[in-house]
């Protein structure tokens, strides 16, 4: 019976917070060191995830239509008046207008965020067509070119840049308006976002949030080092 | 299909209150948007004005942009607290660089024939600024108030999380309004973001001279909702 009571009053082990997580701080390293694993590093696969499906799903949808608009023009005013339509819809309301159909799934999610890069990407892509100098085409079809080489190898490449940049503004859009999918998916870095706003500790969501800042800066730059490896010839010409 | 029915009956039923929370948006988007536009405008037209600070100007925007509103609204909660004017910051905050950008492109882009004819006819630099500049970058820089307007407008839907009212109030208490108040609030946004869309087109052709309507039409492609068309040039550029 003694030892019981010689190890005195018993009190529950809650484990152990370091100073800054039991004092309620602003910014804890040591929260972001020890969730890294369980909650930080999950989420941020997630949220790529959920964006490189939608930006995937969404460039070819909107590359279709914008091939298919640069040979028949007449094409080009509703696909914009619809994707415009789509793009102005505000996220949240978007989403949840799409659970009646999907249900609260990763599906409801992917719609919502594909349906926002429709109209940068058909209308960059159809603007760089668009761009391409009537003399260049017409050395092409003076070459022999037929109608789908013309695209293939001279429009499409001339039309890079631009394509380029309608991606980097999509994928920009979507990591940022994919935390917003929280409220039908549990998945993503909004996850931790939204966990945070529900708590007075306010370290999960500063650190998930300057995630999602650091991972749009990421994709960006990477998009900008594909485009100059895609298309080595604009550097040449900005060179000289 | 029986959801939208329900959904539309609780806006029937519904009315005073979402009367009161659409007012209570739009308290919360003009103030943002009135507070942008003051610090903005004259900051982008000064700096097109002396085509200085293009890079800072111009890569505002881009980093604008990577700022996912939920976060920036979130860290607002954790650095101001929770309520109307912390959420109206971060508006601002998002509002701010697409006004920026476009009203220093478009001053900046002005076509400089015209500038140096002005100064010919012996001009000064303010008289330069407002009577050519101004009125031909007039267009450009409501395209970005436009923009900035109707993301706010978006954007604000998303303040109830942080203790402010707006419409999104009822789409994220599922557990109170249930599914057909989720819908019926969420249709109500989708439509007010759609009015203050046309509204600003149908301003921005107002505001644009004639002589530079019929140009416009050749760009008419680029309609709806943009932040791309400053990237646009910016990126390609």
């Amino acid at each position: 019976m003694t030892p019981l009571a010689a190890a005195g009053p018993v009190i529950p082990d809650f484990g152990r917070g370091s100073s800054c997580v039991r004092g309620n701080g602003t910014f804890c390293w040591d929260w972001v060191d020890s969730h890294w694993s369980d909650t930080l590093r999950p989420a941020l696969v997630q949220h790529v995830v959920l964006t490189l499906v939608a930006i995937a799903v969404g460039f070819a949808i909107a590359f279709a239509l914008a091939l298919l608009a640069h040979r028949r023009g007449w094409i080009t005013t509703p696909v914009v008046l619809v994707t415009g339509l789509l793009y102005t819809i505000p996220s949240l309301a978007l989403f949840q207008l799409l659970v009646p159909f999907t249900g609260l799934s990763r599906t409801t999610a992917e719609i919502a965020l594909v349906s926002y890069t429709l109209l940068i990407l058909f209308r960059n892509t159809l603007a760089g067509l668009a761009g391409v100098p009537e003399d260049v085409r017409d050395a092409a079809r003076g070459m022999g070119l037929t109608r789908r080489q013309l695209l293939w190898r001279v429009e499409l490449p001339l039309a890079m840049p631009a394509i380029v940049a309608g991606l980097r503004i999509a994928t920009v859009t979507v990591i940022s308006l994919a935390t917003v999918a929280v409220f039908v998916v549990n998945e993503g870095l909004g996850a931790p976002i939204y966990a945070g706003l529900q708590q007075t500790f306010k370290t999960e969501l500063i650190a998930a949030g300057a995630l999602c800042v650091v991972l749009a800066l990421a994709a960006d730059g990477l998009l900008v080092l594909a485009q100059r490896v895609l298309t080595p010839w604009t550097r040449v010409a900005r060179s000289r | 299909m029986q959801d939208f029915v329900d959904a539309f009956q609780f806006i029937g039923e519904h009315t005073a209150l979402l009367w009161q929370l659409t007012l209570d948006h739009l308290a919360l988007s003009g103030a943002a948007i009135g507070i942008a536009l003051v610090l903005a405008i004259p900051l982008g037209v000064t700096l097109g004005h002396v085509h200085r600070g293009s890079f800072a100007a111009i890569n505002v925007s881009n980093v604008g942009r990577a700022l996912p509103s939920l976060a920036l609204i979130s860290i607002g909660v954790a650095v101001l607290g929770i309520g109307f004017v912390n959420v109206m910051v971060a508006l601002i905050v998002l509002a701010f660089p697409i006004v920026l950008t476009n009203a220093y492109v478009a001053v900046d882009g002005v076509d400089q024939d015209a500038v140096e004819a002005a100064r010919g006819m012996g001009m000064t630099g303010r008289e330069v600024l407002w009577k050519v500049e101004l009125p031909l970058a007039l267009p450009l820089i409501f395209a970005g108030i436009r923009t900035a307007v109707v993301y706010v407008i978006a954007t604000a839907t998303l303040a109830s999380v942080a203790g402010a009212h707006s419409l999104g109030d009822v789409i994220v208490d599922q557990a109170t309004y249930r599914l057909p108040g989720v819908l019926g609030a969420a249709i109500c946004v989708a439509v007010l973001a759609l009015l203050a869309e046309l509204l600003f087109a149908a301003l921005q052709r107002a505001v644009t001279p004639r002589a530079l309507r019929l140009e416009e039409r050749g760009a008419s492609s680029v309609m709806l909702g943009d932040p791309p068309l400053t990237s646009e040039r910016t990126a390609s550029t």
